[in-house]
């Protein structure tokens, strides 16, 4: 094992409305075993010595699995390893002397709240008007009545893996959430469960992530090359195939976003 | 004994309890629903679970977490499985073989009643999770695929991939985004709940900070849910999340709720091992594993510092597989992790300070393909190799146990009610299901019944009685007096002039705890846990370091706040383990046991221990649920 000594230069910001800027901190003797956030930690602890507030970051599980951390490491979303969360990335992939810029996601839908935190509440305002099949509990009929292809399980699977932790949108030059809300959509449309309702989820979906302030596609699939959980651009093509479709069909409803009385598209 | 713990069991046969308290539960009517007032505090797989349901069936719902997000609650955590009664393998399993698995598994420590309901809806769990597009695994066929997992000889379990707690929990996230949608839930984020309010004897809501603007708010319901999972975080180093933490069901426990088997923690076997005084937290590695990985160390202390493919075949110790031939790798949890530990302090443990032991593919790989095993643990291998560097396909894990989850909890009686009316305890935060010990995949199992099968009849059996017209005013002195202690409390931790920071602080305690309270206990190293702990507690009011405001986005504050319960909460854990004078499931005594196996006391301990907080300055009382077997016999739990 050997230790590092690294000059960080992180965003600092107090609040929402006031100015951020970035400060550059030394930090010495990190373990190459250590996590990235426990190298944070490290940090935090050296400047609460010192009495300066601590960096603020958000984090939970720190097993990369809950999607709480994010940062953008170096300008890449969660550091540029392939597959990896912040929190399982370790600093063996980082030199003695590096010089590592640390900032919070940008993006119009994400405000920073504080430091490296921000605010994604709007991924959960683009749930709450279709992300789900409307199966009040109780209602279920036995599991194995109903038969989904191995396949087609594995495809909702690889679509399901999204961790919600906003790298698409940080990673994107339009700060879009498609490769988010494809991904959702593509979970529950990989299933025979989400078929009555996909086109009406899909044009939902697609409004509530427009509202929230998200930007529009151009296809640069830095999305794709940023996700933690490897969700394949593929996703994204559906949901164009089936928003196109939603057109036709949802032309003779309401549009409005009303999740809890959708019917059959 | 001062404590109500009748728990309320129906009587009859132990099939028919469930069916029983379903009829004779009284009912709100559609109508009446909308106005009664429900609070849940937690968005895991039993509190989002719970808030979902109960906004389906008409309640007026309010839900807090202090994660961003509810999808991000702990649960979303479980990698192994559910397990669920289906018989869907027919290898024999059965509702009652669930149930008696899991009563056998918690070392008889359990309550019968409740263990037989959580057997019985564990179907409608899978049915119901199904139906809501949690993407399982399946056979080519469309069916839905099984595996075994720890504690039991049949393949019950149901999972999706190494993520099945986090599809589990989007399933839940999205019934409970549709309520939201519809604004049936408000759900709070970022908002941690600081205090539970009490008027009259009953609960009537809570006291929150939010965690954004600091700002401390009350908020008034007809009754509290608290679904805030385990304290396993209090010996700081364990696999749950940073963010786990005591406090809520340590403030209902200081307001009148009775704390139940608080020494029952669960030591993990299969984490991946400490890597120096930085680590933040444990990985786990999920039992599943264990299906298809052989746990062994060297046969000879003196092999320990080879490279595994050097130890020959004869020269290797399968020790799980030669104590327990009859479960071998699948031995439940507390036993395999006590071996563990026992063929590490003999000195035969591998890598970096002698604590840990192989967990290998090698045979897997040769007889099923490496492809089968990657399509069944990819994730997990994944993850093992970005934490350690090392190609599990090609090396061996290194594993060893780590503080992993908490059977103890609040007391609940067979309606999931704690001892204070009106306050009800869900998931891990209760205490009732598991007994001594937890077997692999029944956590899920218990989250999602007590959240969408047994709350919604439950509940409603208590507000028919208080009536919609009973709903406090947050703005009455029982609110604004706990608001008013809340803030001293945050302005006392700010104003402490110390030089030591909250993390340093935890460490200790975890240390503490560990050596004092951990995989063995004996009277000697709990009485020297109680006699550090005042002294702990009292450094830490003297001199920890907390910078920055109360009325702002402050994280160490939050630490702080969390680590100020655990401190006392820790010495509860101390006291309960020395007073139960025997060994049961994850609670081993070093006084009590025989060739090195748990030796339970059934005479002395049949019984649950109730905590009941007597005030600042007088010791907690202990009060006893004694606990009967009349469905499965009272015996020495054998794996052999």
């Amino acid at each position: 094992m050997s230790e590092l000594d690294l000059t960080l230069h992180i965003w600092r910001q107090a609040d929402r409305r006031s100015p951020g800027k970035l400060v550059t901190y030394k930090v010495k003797g990190v373990s190459t075993h250590a996590s990235f956030l426990e190298m944070l930690d490290i940090l935090n602890e050296q400047l609460i010595e010192r009495g300066e507030e601590p960096v603020a970051f958000d984090h939970d599980c720190r097993e990369g699995i809950c999607g709480m951390c994010s940062l953008m490491i170096n300008g890449r979303a969660h550091g540029g390893q392939r597959a990896t969360t912040t929190c399982q990335l370790h600093m063996r992939l980082f030199k003695n002397g590096d010089q590592i810029w640390i900032e919070p996601w940008r993006a119009h839908a994400f405000p920073v709240i504080k430091d490296l935190c921000v605010d994604r509440t709007a991924f959960d305002r683009v749930m709450a008007v279709g992300g789900f099949v409307t199966a009040n509990c109780g209602s279920a009929p036995d599991a194995n009545d109903l038969l989904v292809p191995k396949d087609s399980a594995d495809h909702a699977m690889d679509a399901a893996a999204c961790i919600g932790c906003g790298a698409c949108v940080a990673a994107c030059p339009n700060g879009s959430a498609m490769l988010f809300t494809a991904a959702k959509l593509a979970h529950l449309h990989h299933l025979p469960q989400g078929q009555p309702e996909r086109m009406h989820r899909t044009h939902a979906m697609v409004s509530a992530m427009d509202a929230a302030g998200f930007g529009n596609c151009s296809n640069h699939y830095e999305c794709e090359a940023a996700c933690p959980k490897d969700i394949s651009r593929d996703v994204m093509a559906l949901l164009n195939r089936d928003y196109a479709k939603a057109a036709f069909v949802s032309r003779d409803r309401e549009d409005k976003a009303d999740g809890g009385r959708m019917r059959a598209g | 004994m001062t404590l109500d713990l009748d728990p309320r069991v129906p009587s009859g046969p132990i099939e028919q309890k469930w069916a029983k308290a379903r009829f004779e539960l009284r009912l709100v009517n559609p109508a009446n629903k909308r106005k009664f007032k429900v609070i849940v505090v937690g968005s895991g797989l039993a509190g989002g679970a719970a808030a979902s349901t109960l906004a389906e069936l008409g309640y007026d719902v309010a839900c807090f977490c202090f994660q961003d997000s509810p999808r991000r609650a702990h649960s979303i955590a479980a990698q192994g499985g559910i397990n669920a009664a289906k018989n869907y393998q027919n290898d024999g399993d059965s509702v009652h073989r669930l149930f008696y698995d899991t009563v056998k598994g918690g070392d008889f420590r359990a309550r019968e009643a409740n263990v037989h309901r959580l057997a019985e809806v564990s179907v409608d769990i899978i049915d119901q999770c199904a139906a809501m597009g949690v993407p399982f695994a399946r056979e080519y066929g469309g069916t839905l695929a099984n595996r075994s997992f720890g504690g039991a000889q049949v393949s019950r379990t149901f999972y999706a991939r190494g993520q099945t707690g986090q599809q589990l929990l989007l399933g839940v996230y999205s019934a409970l985004s549709r309520q939201i949608g519809v604004g049936k839930v408000k759900m709070f984020p970022r908002t941690e709940m600081l205090d539970l309010v009490i008027d009259n004897g009953r609960a009537v809501g809570i006291v929150v900070r939010d965690l954004v603007t600091g700002a401390i708010q009350s908020h008034a319901a007809h009754a509290v849910v608290l679904a805030t999972g385990g304290y396993g975080n209090v010996f700081f180093l364990s696999t749950n999340a940073k963010g786990c933490n005591v406090t809520a069901t340590y403030r209902a426990y200081k307001r009148g709720a009775g704390f139940a088997n608080p020494c029952f923690t669960q030591i993990h076997p299969t984490c991946i091992p400490v890597s120096g005084d930085y680590q933040s937290k444990l990985t786990l590695m999920s039992e599943s594993l264990r299906n298809d990985g052989r746990v062994w160390v060297p046969k000879a202390a003196g092999d320990v510092a080879k490279h595994p493919d050097q130890i020959t075949e004869p020269d290797r110790d399968y020790y799980l597989e030669r104590k327990y031939p009859s479960f071998g790798n699948l031995s439940p949890r507390d036993i395999a992790s006590r071996a563990a530990k026992e063929v590490c302090d003999e000195g035969r443990g591998v890598g970096p300070g002698g604590r840990g032991v192989y967990l290998d593919f090698r045979d897997a790989i040769t007889r099923d393909s490496e492809d089968t095993i990657r399509e069944k643990y990819g994730n997990l291998f994944d993850m093992y190799e970005r934490i350690t560097a090392e190609n599990p396909y090609r090396v061996p894990m290194r594993i060893y146990p780590a503080v992993h989850y908490t059977m103890g909890g609040l007391w609940v009686d067979y309606n999931l009610q704690t001892t204070i009316p009106g306050l009800f305890c869900l998931g891990e935060a209760n205490f009732s299901d598991h007994g001594a010990n937890r077997l692999g995949a029944s956590a899920l199992m218990q989250g999602l019944a007590d959240g969408y099968f047994i709350i919604p009849y439950t509940i409603g059996n208590y507000l028919a009685g208080v009536g919609s017209a009973s709903l406090a005013d947050p703005a009455s002195s029982a609110f604004t007096a706990t608001e008013t202690e809340l803030r001293a409390r945050l302005d006392r931790l700010l104003a402490i002039p110390g030089s030591r920071s909250v993390d340093s602080f935890h460490k200790e305690l975890g240390h503490l705890l560990w050596e004092g309270c951990g995989m063995a206990r004996s009277k000697q190293s709990l009485t020297g846990a109680l006699a550090k702990l005042p002294e702990l507690r009292a450094e830490f009011w003297r001199d920890v370091r907390v910078l920055g405001g109360s009325d702002t986005f402050n994280q160490s504050l939050e630490k702080a706040g969390r680590l100020a319960d655990f401190l006392e909460f820790a010495e509860l854990m101390c006291r309960d383990a020395l007073v139960r004078e025997e060994s049961c499931g994850g609670h081993f005594r070093v006084e009590h046991q025989v060739d090195g196996e748990a030796k339970r006391d059934d005479d002395k301990f049949c019984h649950a221990a109730v905590w009941e907080y007597a005030g600042e300055a007088n010791p907690p009382v202990r009060n006893v649920e004694q606990l009967v077997f009349e469905n499965v016999k009272l015996a020495t739990r054998s794996y052999k």
